[in-house]
């Protein structure tokens, strides 16, 4: 299929110097077609996972064994299923749910902060070391995190933090890409001629950042935010192995623990539970993508183009 | 990422064990610096003080079992903590105890993962609290499940006495008999999975636990365990008793490619694609809650044999309640644990779907009489009782169970694909553990 295209030009090409206008045409047509056929089937493959999680948050425990994976059951038990998310194990979903929150409002939050501050700090003063901090940030954007969840765990045992929520927080609040991202963001987006007639106006530097730059900061600052967000929700392996208290899980390893209930002695099987709790438990991170994606969009172009 | 360091962490506190005892030979009562004895007045007042206890475990009953024994001894908090499931459970609780840090005052263990435990010193000997004079209260199977390696290193709180848990439907619908043998249990699931290819006799995908428990029932002895010094044995006349049977199901392709505890493992017990069961007393209480729909359809019957007339079964899973030794308030600790597995808690846990390991329990007329709708007001107590009393004895476990069993899939797991026989995928899961055994520092014979 790929082929046709640059057939059609060799084509055209040895027909004539300037090929006809008309087969130029269908070849991006058919090429288009192509695309077209291509992305559609993207689109599916990635929208099915959730249909499957729509359709099947609405059966029971039951109509999921009974019934085809993508028809719906009989009986409609979405509202039960809430319901029952929501108060199985004395409501333990809504103390995940603010547990995640909390992770991803101050751990995602202060990395977003943070990294704005240090990457305009970095952009804008000239100091001593300055292309030793990139060549760290950079090794740093490199380690994959799963990969620095054990030696931190081992370093917060001793400081005796495991089992806390700080265990989740204080790693959450380094992002070295979102840093990065910020430095180059800064770079371009931020004139220093503003800066200094900010400081011969006489506004202090916290000042001149928090009013001038800040803003033109923004669209920078809200896709480093989205990705902090995204990153901190499906936080998975640190939660892991830093929490055993049920009280302080975020919502990711709470649905795995009622998902493995299924899996013992004894345990009570839930799968429409954990479903359900999946559908729930994703519903705030399309929301926010949905709010923030005029910023993000505009983030992302940014700096692509060259003025 | 879990496994290296788990066989770090096993060979240290392997090592650290060498020194301590001089070659593995030494005394546990008197180790760890635990008391010397703790009599009945000590953990009254320990219980009177009061105080806070974690305890770790997954097992559902025991929340009532804490509500209880909070209203009974106001003065003690027992935060009960799901640590994980069985495996991440014990992940936690080794890497807690490496860390010294976050180690719970209880843990749930199961008996199989006992002996790792064990033998890194991570858990306190409870004879010096009068554990050992609680034989009589056990039945035999958990009772020498728990005093593996010398000593008592927890109290048994359920156990898993086999039995076949089969769907009448489904046989009544294809004319099928209940297998009393393993020979007529092939048969029959050849007549059923001709009368209906969508069902079969039972699922496998290559399972440790029901392996093992297979060649267990069949007088195989494979491990033998004296300290450190480990002898694996594969190939045993029971294993190949074992597998010269199970492999005429994988070759007539007759157990059902459905991996056990998936939700498509609890689709085919509630539409009848899997027709049986050959698993622990505790499987009622899983197919009450897990399967519903299929309630009045499964009956119990004793577990097949390997010879006509006999009467041998074995035990499937089950699991202890321990305190690990670094737990911080073990008198109270052993109050609780001795609360939830032989005073009032073990009547809660049983009264909740539990099956009991506590003799007084088992053959109590209330417990054995008991019909249960599910199964038709089948009375499976007494079939599940009965098969507790006729355990094959003699059976232990690798002091690196864990590490083996995840492993089980990558050697025996190929078997069921036909890439190799049952057989030689036994004996390539022995060469691994024999390997791992001697890299931590075992002798291997």
């Amino acid at each position: 299929m790929a082929r046709t295209p640059t057939a059609t030009g060799n084509a055209a090409r040895s027909a004539g110097r300037r090929p006809p206008r008309v087969r130029r045409r269908e070849a991006r047509r058919s090429g288009s077609v192509a695309l077209t056929a291509l992305t559609g089937l993207v689109l599916v493959y990635t929208l099915l996972p959730l249909a499957w999680l729509l359709i099947n948050a609405t059966k029971t425990q039951q109509g999921l064994f009974d019934s085809f994976g993508l028809a719906f059951a009989e009986d409609f038990a979405l509202v039960d299923n809430i319901a029952d998310v929501l108060t199985q194990d004395d409501g333990i979903f809504l103390r995940w749910l603010l547990n995640t929150l909390l992770y991803v409002c101050v751990g995602a939050g202060g990395a977003t902060l943070l990294a704005a501050l240090a990457g305009y700090g970095l952009a804008k003063f000239a100091f001593p070391g300055r292309r030793a901090i990139f060549a760290v940030v950079i090794g740093a954007v490199a380690v994959p995190g799963t990969a620095l969840a054990v030696p931190t765990f081992l370093m917060f045992s001793r400081l005796g933090l495991t089992n806390t929520p700080w265990a989740i927080i204080i790693p959450s609040l380094v992002s070295p890409f979102g840093l990065y991202l910020m430095w180059t963001f800064a770079a371009a987006a931020v004139p220093d001629e503003l800066i200094e007639s900010a400081r011969v106006d006489g506004a202090g530097e916290f000042r001149t950042f928090f009013t001038v730059s800040a803003p033109l900061l923004a669209p920078g600052t809200i896709t480093v935010l989205l990705f902090n967000v995204v990153a901190t929700w499906n936080n998975y392996f640190l939660p892991l192995i830093m929490l055993k208290n049920p009280d302080w899980y975020p919502l990711t390893i709470g649905l795995k623990t009622w998902s493995q209930q299924a899996g013992t002695a004894g345990g009570e099987a839930i799968f429409h539970l954990v479903i359900t709790g999946s559908l729930l438990t994703i519903v705030p991170l399309i929301a926010a993508f949905l709010l923030l994606q005029r910023y993000w969009q505009s983030g992302l172009s940014t700096g692509g183009v060259k003025e | 990422m879990a496994l290296p360091r788990r066989a770090l962490l096993v060979s240290a506190a392997l090592s650290v064990c060498l020194l301590v005892t001089g070659c593995g030979a030494g005394d546990d009562r008197d180790s760890g610096g635990s008391p010397g004895a703790v009599s009945d007045a000590d953990i009254e007042a320990a219980l009177a003080a009061g105080g806070r206890i974690t305890v770790w475990a997954w097992e559902p009953t025991l929340k009532q079992v804490v509500a209880d024994f909070q209203d009974r001894y106001p003065n003690v908090t027992v935060d009960l903590v799901n640590a994980g499931t069985g495996n991440d459970q014990y992940t936690a609780l080794q890497n807690a105890v490496t860390a010294r840090s976050g180690v719970p005052d209880v843990a749930q263990v199961e008996y199989y993962a006992l002996p790792q435990f064990v033998l890194s010193k991570a858990l306190t000997d409870l004879t010096g609290y009068g554990a050992d004079k609680l034989e009589a209260t056990f039945t035999p199977g958990p009772w020498t499940a728990v005093r593996s390696g010398g000593g008592v290193h927890g109290l048994p709180m359920d156990s898993g006495p086999m039995a076949l848990f089969y769907n009448k439907e489904v046989f009544d619908k294809h004319g099928l008999r209940v297998p009393t043998t393993w020979d007529e249990y092939v048969t029959e699931a050849e007549k059923l999975h001709r009368a209906d290819p969508n069902a079969y006799i039972t699922s496998d995908t290559g399972d440790a636990g029901f392996a093992t428990s297979m060649i267990w029932q069949a007088g195989g002895r494979p491990y033998r365990v004296d300290g450190t010094s480990v002898g694996i044995d594969l190939a045993d006349q029971g294993t190949r008793t074992f597998t010269a049977t199970w492999q005429r199901l994988i070759d007539g392709k007759l157990l059902a490619p459905i991996v056990g505890w998936s939700d498509a493992w609890y689709k085919g017990l509630s539409d009848g694609t899997i027709a049986t069961l050959v698993i622990g007393a505790w499987m009622p209480a899983n197919l009450e809650s897990g399967v519903q729909a299929a309630s009045g359809k499964w009956r119990v019957a004793p577990m097949p044999q390997w010879e006509a007339g006999g009467s041998v079964t074995a035990e499937n899973g089950g699991s202890s309640l321990a305190i690990p030794e670094q737990g911080a308030n073990k008198t109270l600790a052993y109050a609780f644990l001795r609360y939830a597995t032989v005073a009032e808690g073990a009547q809660t846990r049983t009264d909740r779907g539990a099956f009991p390991a506590t003799t007084a329990q088992l053959n109590a007329p209330q417990f054995l009489d008991k019909e249960f709708p599910y199964f038709g007001g089948q009375q499976v107590n007494q079939v599940l009782a009965e098969s507790a009393a006729r355990v094959s004895p003699g059976w232990s476990y690798l002091p690196f169970q864990v590490y083996a069993n995840s492993v089980f899939g990558d050697t025996v797991g190929r078997a069921y694909q036909g890439g190799t026989t049952l057989q030689d995928g036994l004996l390539a899961w022995q060469d691994v553990s024999v390997t791992y055994g001697r890299d931590q520092g075992f002798t291997i014979r």
